[in-house]
């Protein structure tokens, strides 16, 4: 069991249980969807941007507790930031969760240290990615970006 | 009490059981308990060895030349047929097509009976719980002819809604296609009143029997259908191998699916003039190997009686049902009163792909996810269930370990 509370942390179970910024924002200026066809996992982003700076950010959808903590912890950790910072943060957070500690930042993980354990499970990397790929395009204005108002 | 005796000993499951070599391996160091039979089953000892010895002493192309090899070969692809034409109990070797699996002996009837017979407003009649290979062909088909694709409801315990299934037909109906048995919810469908009621109403039917031939004794000429599909790899047999089998008169009247080599009798660049049953939808050289070990497949579930494997699928099945009734928070989708051995379910606050990691750590392996029926988890508006699914080699106590594994997956959400 020991792999399994080293994947399934504190943290996780309890971004899972009491998702943060888990709602649409009425002022999104950014909105895109995330799927994972395979799984039938499904997340909507929803950002407010004052410039390059994320002000706001929320999300809605359905997945696993990975998934789902992975877009909690994400909200959290990105609110207020720069895009470039954000970006950043996403290269990190990869890097923990494929396994590729190489230039891996210790201090700039914060809360995102909690998904270490994803990296002994290949399958579940998909799911811990997945709402972060989802804020990249939202970020860079790929595939379906859709402004409300 | 004799008679339990005996029939326990009847179908010994260890016995079985050591023919499967990949159930002696461990999984995260626990022994594998292996529930993921809907998607794929496991192979026993006899096709492994089968295609070993084909690859070792008889690989040579069919139909081809006049050495000793391919006449080894072909006679042993041709002897697997024969093997097909007896499982399913059709008329002739004629009617028993290889295609790749399932899924491709449904394309091939949609393009081509499809675009034979299929015009614009005629309509495709399907239900419900199908596994999308049996609804995307038809979409496609659909697109292209200008035709409907109609789809019957189900109920809430997940059965085809009969009622409906009648209303739906009519005279526009071209063809009907519905699965055997649902690979999500394991639903056993009315299959031979449904292909009388469509064969009335004057639509030609095709079965999805990929759930169907490991669980249930399949007789075309009975059922009547026009066209059966199904898979080598869900019936102990090789992946990549999968058996259209076909009227001969409607097989007859269709144009070839795909072109190429042994589908043809002579070609010249003015015409050319299309090999004789079955080999017209044979284009190319086939999965030899694949064929013959599915045949090899088929006489291993003969030896042990399909009568019997059902009853012992079906012991498991009310077992395992019990079992998981009594988890706290735990709902089984599907619940009619014909079922094969699937069981679909969801766990309160736990998600269907984290119930598979916390199972796959304790060596368990079962499918989640929306099994390609993404239409039936909306009907049920679930996102995913989890599902354990029983072949001929499970037994009692790995339908005990997936409960304790369950309450494992509780204790760790908790």
């Amino acid at each position: 069991m020991d792999d399994l509370r080293e994947l399934y942390q504190q943290v996780i179970l309890d971004h899972n249980r009491n998702p943060r910024n888990f709602r649409e924002l009425p002022n999104a200026t950014k909105r895109v969807d995330g799927y994972n066809p395979l799984c039938g996992d499904h997340y909507t982003v929803f950002l407010e941007m004052d410039g390059d700076v994320i002000k706001d950010v929320g999300f809605t959808g359905n997945g696993c507790a990975i998934s789902k903590s992975s877009a909690s912890v994400m909200t959290t950790s990105v609110k207020g930031k720069h895009i470039a910072e954000a970006e950043r943060m996403f290269e990190t957070f990869h890097r923990l969760v494929t396994g590729e500690p190489a230039g891996l930042n210790e201090a700039e993980l914060g809360r995102l240290a909690a998904f270490s354990g994803v990296s002994e499970f290949p399958a579940r990397v998909k799911c811990a990615t997945l709402a972060w790929h989802t804020l990249h395009n939202a970020l860079q204005g790929e595939e379906e970006v859709v402004t409300t108002e | 009490m004799s008679t339990l005796t005996a029939a326990a000993t009847a179908y010994d499951v260890e016995r079985i059981r050591g023919d499967f070599p990949i159930l002696g391996r461990d999984v995260h160091g626990k022994r594998l308990v292996y529930l993921d039979n809907a998607a794929t089953t496991q192979k026993p000892r006899a096709v492994i060895d089968r295609i070993v010895r084909y690859y070792s002493e008889e690989n040579s192309n069919v139909h081809r030349g006049v050495h000793m090899l391919s006449e080894v070969a072909t006679a042993a692809y041709e002897a697997s047929r024969t093997t097909v034409k007896r499982f399913l109990n059709a008329r002739d070797e004629k009617e028993i097509v290889f295609t790749r699996g399932t899924t491709e002996g449904i394309n091939l009837v949609a393009a081509s009976w499809g675009r034979r017979h299929v015009k614009r407003d005629h309509e495709v009649l399907i239900t419900a719980i199908e596994h999308h290979s049996n609804i995307v062909p038809w979409q496609l088909m659909c697109e292209e002819t200008g035709a409907h694709l109609r789809v019957v409801p189900v109920n809430d315990a997940g059965e085809i809604v009969i009622e409906e299934f009648a209303r739906l037909l009519g005279p526009r109906t071209k063809i009907a296609a519905f699965g055997h048995a649902s690979n999500a919810l394991g639903t056993i469908n009315p299959v031979k009143r449904m292909t009388a009621m469509a064969h009335a109403a004057g639509a030609v039917v095709l079965i999805d029997g990929a759930q169907g031939v490991p669980h249930l004794n399949v007789d075309v000429q009975d059922l009547d259908c026009e066209f059966y599909a199904f898979s080598g790899h869900k019936v102990y047999g090789p992946t990549g191998i999968g058996v259209l089998y076909g009227k001969r008169e409607v097989l007859e009247e269709m144009p070839p699916y795909q072109g190429g080599g042994d589908m043809i009798l002579s070609v010249t660049f003015e015409k050319t003039t299309y090999n004789a049953l079955p080999y017209k939808f044979e284009a190319g050289t086939p999965n030899i190997a694949g064929a013959i070990g599915l045949g090899t497949a088929l006489e291993y579930v003969e030896a042990i009686g399909l009568p019997n494997v059902a009853a012992h699928e079906h012991d498991l099945l009310r077992y395992a049902t019990a079992l998981l009734k009594e988890i706290p928070g735990l709902r089984i989708i599907g619940n009619a009163a014909e079922k094969a051995s699937v069981i679909s379910f969801t766990l309160d606050g736990v998600h269907p792909h984290d119930i598979g990691t916390v199972l796959d750590q304790q060596g368990i392996a079962i499918r989640t996810g929306h099994h390609c029926a993404q239409p039936l988890m909306m009907r049920f508006n679930v996102p995913a269930t989890g599902r354990a699914s029983f072949g001929l080699y499970n037994t009692r106590e790995e339908a005990e370990a997936l409960v304790a594994g369950l309450h494992r997956t509780i204790e760790v959400f908790r």
